[in-house]
């Protein structure tokens, strides 16, 4: 076994380091975004819009029961062919738009089950009053809900930021692709990759210590 | 004036309301005994909306309608013109005492914050809570989540507050404060049509006692009639085993 070439590895650093914001960012896109759409399917699975509701379990049932880079790769490679205002469409816009889709599936059924859950009291206090099925669900039963889906939802940005290097296979140049190109100049590929291992671990740990202070604030209003 | 008419509901195969026939003056102040799953909380849910009535009339002020034809608007019309107490108090959880108060006024009424928070602060002083204005429920305890409950009720200013056995969930030592409240609310001659097994209550401030039984108002008059002089043999049998 050869000894690790750590000044190698030192120096890989800094570039990798670079690439952070657009990791980063690609990841907080889709997460924003696709919290905004899986909640709006959650809502819709529990209120139940008739033809709607089958489509929106349709969406879910794909985008959960195919793997997330075979749908970047519809997106990318395959859609521009078939809708050609979609030609221009570039890597990272495709892989947000994947990942979003892919993640407000999953989204979608943990945000409905944490609704759900909600005790039934808070939801017809919010009836009694006069509230709106829209002010119930935005003021009383979501911030609810949200609590409860707040450990689970945090889980899948996780997941999200590391499937963000799905994006290197559209050719975008992020955290992945950069190593990729580095251990392909330098033959490190251990290295390298040991190198971008390490430092997503870091950005995962680093995100667990927010979420332990998500997790005080929602639980504020609960403390006895 | 509120005015019920032949307003009936099933649970399945079951008739829980069968043909209410009630009429509620203005200021008046009436509690609803029987024996439990006699319907006295269908009733109430019916009149809020909570449990969809089947058939019948309902007359609120100036809002009239037939019960089986109501659609959204109308329901939210019949919510925003009645208040509800629940047994359970159903505090918004998310919520703290003042907000609880103030949520309504700001999302269903339009109020403004400023107005809203005034209003609030307001009833939570006459309800003795206003050291609690910004705890959560969690944090209260039962006696004092009933206080916001009601308070929160009486900050909508409705033609009607209905009051579902607001006591029954309740340690005995929380009861007294909770019926001292109530009580002042009934001294405004806040119309009022009230659940509840506590029999000493309803004879100090009710303008009407009504006796339930299998989903119909079985009798009715004032509480020297009711409690003493008793005309049917279920009430009678009913005041026995409860007296």
């Amino acid at each position: 076994m050869q000894a690790l070439d750590i000044d190698y590895m030192l120096g890989l650093v800094p570039v990798l380091l670079g690439y952070i914001p657009l990791t980063l960012g690609m990841a907080t896109a889709a997460m924003v975004l696709a919290l905004i759409l899986g909640s709006l399917l959650a809502v819709e699975r529990v209120v139940k819009v008739p033809v709607l509701d089958t489509l929106v379990m349709l969406f879910i049932s794909f985008f959960r029961g195919t793997p997330l880079l075979v749908q970047l790769f519809l997106f990318y490679y395959g859609l521009p062919q078939v809708l050609s205002f979609l030609t221009q469409i570039n890597g990272v816009t495709a892989a947000v738009m994947g990942l979003t889709l892919h993640f407000a599936a999953y989204m979608a059924e943990s945000i409905r089950a944490a609704i759900i859950g909600v005790d039934r009291s808070q939801w017809e206090a919010a009836q009694s009053v006069g509230m709106t099925q829209t002010q119930m669900m935005r003021r009383i039963i979501l911030p609810q809900a949200a609590r409860v889906a707040a450990p689970t939802l945090v889980n899948y940005f996780i997941d999200m930021i590391k499937s963000t290097s799905l994006a290197f296979t559209l050719g975008v140049t992020e955290m992945m692709g950069a190593t990729q190109k580095e251990a392909a100049g330098s033959f490190l590929y251990f290295e390298a990759f040991l190198v971008v291992a390490i430092l997503y671990w870091i950005i995962v740990e680093a995100l667990s210590q927010v979420q332990k202070l998500l997790e005080t604030r929602l639980n504020k209003a609960f403390a006895r | 004036m509120i005015d019920v008419q032949g307003l009936s509901k099933r649970f399945g195969d079951t008739a829980v309301l069968n043909g209410i026939d009630l009429t509620i003056n203005d200021g008046e102040r009436i509690v609803v005994i029987g024996p439990s799953g006699t319907g006295k909380s269908t009733l109430l849910r019916c009149l809020n909306f909570l449990d969809m009535p089947e058939s019948g009339r309902l007359r609120i002020g100036d809002l009239e309608l037939d019960v089986a034809k109501a659609g959204k608007a109308d329901i939210l019309a019949v919510r925003r013109r009645t208040a509800f107490v629940f047994q359970n108090y159903a505090l918004f959880a998310n919520k703290t005492a003042r907000e609880n108060i103030t949520e309504a006024l700001i999302v269903v009424q339009k109020r403004s914050r400023i107005d809203a928070e005034a209003r609030a602060d307001e009833i939570l002083r006459e309800t003795g809570l206003a050291d609690k204005a910004d705890v959560y429920p969690a944090a209260l305890s039962g006696g004092q989540q009933q206080r916001v409950g009601i308070g929160r009720a009486m900050a909508l200013d409705t033609e009607l507050m209905l009051f579902d056995e607001p006591t029954s969930a309740l340690d005995p030592e929380w009861v007294g404060e909770v019926l001292d409240l109530m009580r002042r609310v009934a001294e405004r001659r806040q119309t009022m049509l009230i659940v509840t097994h506590e029999m000493q209550f309803a004879r100090e401030i009710a303008d009407r006692v009504i006796f339930m039984e299998g989903g119909r108002i079985v009798e009715q008059g004032s509480p020297q009639q009711l409690f003493d002089h008793p005309q049917d043999p279920r009430t009678r049998e009913f005041l026995k085993r409860v007296g």
